[in-house]
């Protein structure tokens, strides 16, 4: 096996269904949508009736969590070191945890995903781990908060932001 | 406006494009189609640009990308202008998401990232730096350099750590320029973030790794001066073992040192890491893997699961090939027997089963059996190839492991899973004769109820030919008869052929079995029908010679050699018919040692019919004008070595059989670089009467590159049983030499030569082996019109199992009804053997053998021709 930094194959978010929340894959063993969903759809279907951490799965190691209604993976070739995978798996799931402020769930994380999709791309790049330290992750994906503070918009742009808000919501 | 078209058409291409799937889940706050989402990104036009509001946008677009939606062309175009003009705005979060995140959707603007790049606020430098090298090419690449060079020594870690990594992507693409960040990439290895140092080792590898000399520096650099990252631990352990293996190095170079000076580092990763190294090397010995096997005992009794999976499934590992290694572990392993994750538990029992005793299988069979419905079909698979396993080293255990084989074939499982237990059960039946009657029972009642084909026709195939030579073959007749009336064409035609045997080894059951076959007759199936027919008639002749070479014994010719030998003769119309001699025989497939498979996509692999070797060296001889009135090949030995393997030149030899002359191969290769060689040939000198008619030289052998000359030789025609010959051989050629590194040879050079070992033609280089599945019927077959008998002593032979193994390489022939494995225990054994001599004569050879002080041996030849049987008994002698 040659040594690689590339240790991650996908990293994947599913609901208490099955149906996919957040996926990336960072290879191409699956390389189309319908594979990708059908291997999820394995995944979830061996894996969400038992809270053990880690299963072989056509040929692939799979660490996985489940909280609430949300089900977190993180899948790597089946020579891996599985501690590595964890460490993925766990910096993922703190991350979130203190970003969601522990409540982490389905809602809370449907309305956050963007932190979610930085969360992700800060821990795992291209399948090469690049953080494991939560703290790291939260403070670079916090810092880069969506809030603009209100003294910088005018009172036309609160204004105008106020109008779609709603509109937004009824949209909904 | 006009120069980003081309980009976004490459842009665009990125998209997932394959599900148009409109209908989107109904989700809580993610409430729209795409459609919505590309008519809201008109909010991105608005004036004062309001960066939040876009932000939402973008990420419901990269949402629903991630869901695996298709963008339009349109959608994609309209969306990606949108987002262009927020770079105007001055909120800088919004980049980065954009960056971060639509990596794969946008080739963006260069410089507004590398003003991020190289900005005040760091958070942002780290994913403007990944953002950028994810969409640059090659040319882009050279403005960036400077920038890049920069990043990776900075002294905030994220911008490091992101440089190192893309810097990492990038090799792929342009492994040149990244080559000249080499020296940024050291110092950052000395970086006192684990995550920098972790991804500066393995940039650094990834550029070094084909110098083994650097290789070999760095680690030792690393090794000494330690390193803080468990990561970076990792991966040099990596190395250090991939360097290992490639130089051979035995076990007391620093380098396992190294290794195994991480078990007791502090980290479980780094442990695990360095025992799962160690574990993996080839030959290592019980002591050296006994540190590795202690820490893994430790983690065995970890509250973390994936460190139990880990350690439990690399002790797997370990008892494949050193069981007594595992053997103190046992206590351990009992006790994840009922861990809660049937993963772990799966694989604690599977170590067990192969370390345990004979005693032990019982109650592990039992403990199996209580959860085997809940595990994966993966780990289906590893349990049943431990039974498999176990059947082998416990003969007497068979009947618990059949029983337990039949209840799992009933349950639900894949092709995968099923395919492996049906060969569990086969190769218990071909080990234990006893077993036969209860196997052959429970393979019957699985193909009742078989949706796979191919497992269906194969245990059918089975029944034919064990089932007429049981005590009771009536019973299997139902069965077989059944799958005529229930199946598709294919197991229907393999039922046919099933019954068809049974009539021809049982007179009793011949009239039923012929009213079954008129039936099969009216099969709505042309291949069906055919068989029948065919069948019926060979059938009706009730005679045991017919019997024998069309029912029990098959073709036993190449199947593309015949379809191209048939090809030519209708392409040539003749008053001759059709030879069967003139097509090359099968080369009957080598038994390979079964490798242990771990559960590793064991699915994934293309099941791909490869040609064998004799059709292809068929191809390349017919190629060469002077071996083409040499008629079809016999038969290809195996390469000899005729040079030591680390030789100036290094030669080996196939020999080729054919009819009347043997074409010489010799397969050569120049090891040295400062040499061309030219006009190589080997010349032969016969010891008997042999001719060498003809050589082929290679014309050039440039350095490293192999080339073959060939040689013809006459069969002397006068004494056929004149079988072995020896020849010495010298290499002949025309060296020049050249330039090591251009390869540029001199103008003239100058004749040498260079001896090589002698070559031996044997007995057995004229006879091939086929296999006949019933011995008895072909012994009949040929009959005892020429059959010879001499009685052997074999005295330097100490046992019957060195005997046959003697007997067969001598001979060159087959072994058939696995009679070339001898039962424990036993002074007497009978061997039989199958094979054709050059020209196509059938040989057959039984040999009985008895222990006493030697080895005494009474062979029997049988054959179709009076001087093959003389040939054969005169060089055994």
């Amino acid at each position: 096996m040659e040594p690689s930094l590339y240790t991650v194959k996908a990293v994947l978010i599913l609901d208490n269904d099955g149906d996919r929340l957040y996926a990336k894959y960072y290879d191409d063993t699956y390389p189309t949508v319908k594979e990708q969903k059908a291997f999820e759809k394995n995944i979830f279907n061996k894996t969400h009736r038992t809270d053990s951490e880690i299963a072989l799965l056509e040929g692939l190691t799979v660490v996985y969590k489940s909280n609430i209604d949300l089900f977190f993976y993180v899948i790597g070739s089946s020579h891996e070191n599985e501690l590595m995978l964890m460490a993925v798996l766990n910096c993922l799931f703190d991350s979130l945890s203190q970003m969601l402020r522990k409540n982490v769930e389905r809602r809370a994380l449907l309305e956050n995903m963007e932190g979610l999709f930085l969360a992700v791309d800060e821990i795992v790049d291209g399948g090469v781990i690049l953080e494991s330290d939560p703290q790291q992750v939260v403070h670079r994906v916090a810092l880069r908060g969506d809030d603009v503070p209100l003294t910088e918009q005018t009172v036309t742009q609160v204004l105008q932001s106020a109008k779609e808000q709603i509109k937004w919501s009824l949209l909904r | 406006m006009y120069q980003w078209r081309p980009l976004l058409l490459t842009a665009q291409n990125r998209f997932d494009v394959s599900s148009v799937d409109v209908t989107l889940q109904q989700e809580v706050s993610f409430h729209f189609g795409y459609v919505e989402v590309a008519s809201s990104a008109r909010i991105f036009n608005e004036t004062p640009i309001n960066p939040r509001r876009c932000l939402h946008i973008l990420t419901k677009i990269i949402y629903l990308l991630n869901q695996g939606e298709h963008f339009g062309t349109t959608e994609a175009t309209e969306a990606f202008f949108a987002m262009t003009r927020l770079f105007q705005s001055n909120d800088v979060s919004c980049h980065l998401l954009i960056k971060s995140v639509l990596t794969g959707a946008g080739h963006l603007h260069l410089c507004v990232l590398t003003k991020d790049m190289t900005g005040k606020e760091d958070v942002y430098r780290g994913p403007a730096i990944r953002a950028l090298c994810r969409i640059t090419d090659t040319t882009m690449l050279q403005a960036i350099e400077r920038y890049m060079k920069q990043a990776i020594v900075d002294k905030v870690p994220s911008v490091s750590s992101s440089a190192l990594v893309s810097s990492l992507h990038m090799v792929k693409m342009s492994y040149d320029v990244v080559k000249r960040w080499v020296n940024e990439a050291q110092e950052a290895a000395s970086s006192d973030n684990i995550m920098v140092q972790y991804h500066a080792l393995g940039l650094l590898y990834h550029l070094r790794k084909n110098d083994r000399l650097a290789v070999t520096k760095m680690l030792n650099k690393f090794t000494k001066s330690g390193l803080k990252s468990p990561f970076a631990y990792c991966m040099l352990i990596r190395i250090a073992s991939k360097l290992l293996d490639e130089t051979e190095g035995g076990h007391d170079s620093p380098l396992f040192d190294f290794i195994e000076s991480c078990l007791r580092n502090k980290n479980e990763m780094v442990v695990y890491e360095a025992a799962s190294a160690i574990v993996h090397m080839p030959n290592c010995t019980a002591r050296e893997l006994a540190p590795a096997v202690s820490v893994l005992q430790l983690f065995c009794s970890s509250p973390k699961a994936a460190l139990r999976y880990a350690a439990v499934r690399t002790l797997n590992k370990v008892a494949m090939k050193h069981p007594s290694a595992v053997t103190a572990c046992n206590l351990d392993l009992e006790n994840l027997i009922t861990d809660s994750n049937r993963s772990i538990a799966t694989l604690a029992i599977t170590t067990l089963l192969k370390t345990g005793s004979e005693s032990s299988v019982d109650r592990l069979m039992k403990q199996i059996s209580s959860f085997v419905s809940e595990i994966s079909d993966e780990f289906k698979v590893v349990v049943v190839q431990a039974i498999s396993a176990l059947c082998q080293k416990y003969p007497r255990k068979h009947s618990v492991m059949m029983n337990f084989l039949s209840n799992m074939l009933r349950d639900d499982g894949g092709f995968e899973y099923k395919r492996a237990i049906v060969d569990c059960i086969i190769s218990i039946i071909e080990e234990n004769p006893e077993s036969k009657e209860t196997g052959l029972a429970h393979l019957c009642e699985f193909i009742e109820d078989c949706e796979h084909t191919v497992l269906a026709t194969k245990i059918l195939h089975l029944l034919g030919k064990e089932g007429p030579r049981t005590p009771q073959p009536s019973k299997y007749i139902r069965f077989i008869f059944n799958r005529v009336v229930l199946e598709s064409e294919a197991v229907r035609a393999a039922a046919v052929s099933a019954l068809a045997k049974f009539g021809a080894q049982n007179d009793d059951l011949l009239p039923s079995v012929l009213v079954l076959m008129q039936r099969c007759m009216m099969d709505s199936d042309d291949e069906v029908r055919d068989r029948a027919t065919f069948y019926m008639n060979v059938l009706q002749q009730k005679q045991k010679a017919l019997n024998a070479a069309y029912i029990f014994n098959g073709l036993s010719v190449s199947i593309p050699g015949l379809e191209k030998s048939l090809h030519q003769y209708t392409l040539e119309p003749s008053e001759k018919p059709f030879d069967m001699k003139s097509v090359p025989l099968a080369t009957t497939p080598i038994t390979e040692p079964k490798t242990e498979i771990a559960p590793v996509a064991t699915s994934k692999l293309p099941e791909k019919l490869a040609r064998s070797r004799q059709d292809i060296y068929q191809e390349q001889l017919a190629a060469i004008p002077e071996f083409q009135s040499l008629g079809p090949l016999f038969k290809s030995s195996e390469p000899v070595q005729l040079t030591e393997a680390e030789t100036e030149y290094v030669v080996r030899c196939v020999k080729h059989t054919f009819a009347r002359h043997m074409v010489f191969q010799f397969d050569c290769t120049n090891t040295l670089n400062d040499q061309l060689l030219q006009k190589v040939v080997v010349q032969m000198e016969p010891s008997e009467a042999y001719e060498v008619i003809h050589y082929i030289p290679a014309p050039s052998l440039p350095y490293s590159q192999p080339g073959s000359c060939y040689s013809l030789v006459r069969l002397p025609d006068d004494d056929p049983t004149a079988v072995s010959c020896t020849f010495s051989c010298t290499m002949k050629y025309l060296v020049r030499d050249c330039d090591p590194n251009t390869g540029e040879p001199d103008d003239d050079g100058y004749d040498d030569e260079y001896v090589l070992e002698d070559l031996e033609v044997t007995v057995a280089d004229h006879i091939q082996k086929i296999l006949k599945p019933n011995f008895g019927a072909a012994w009949d077959e040929v009959g005892d019109e020429f059959e010879k008998e001499e009685t052997f002593a074999l005295a330097s032979v100490r046992t019957l199992d060195e005997a046959v193994g003697n007997i067969i390489s001598f001979l060159g022939m087959q072994p058939c009804e696995r009679s070339d494995k001898v039962p424990e225990n036993k002074n007497s054994h009978v061997l039989f053997l199958a094979g054709v001599f050059r020209g196509g004569h059938d040989v057959l050879v039984r040999a009985r053998l008895a222990l006493a002080d030697g080895v005494t041996m009474q062979v029997t030849v049988r054959s179709s021709e009076e001087t093959v049987v003389d040939v054969i008994l005169a060089s055994v002698g």
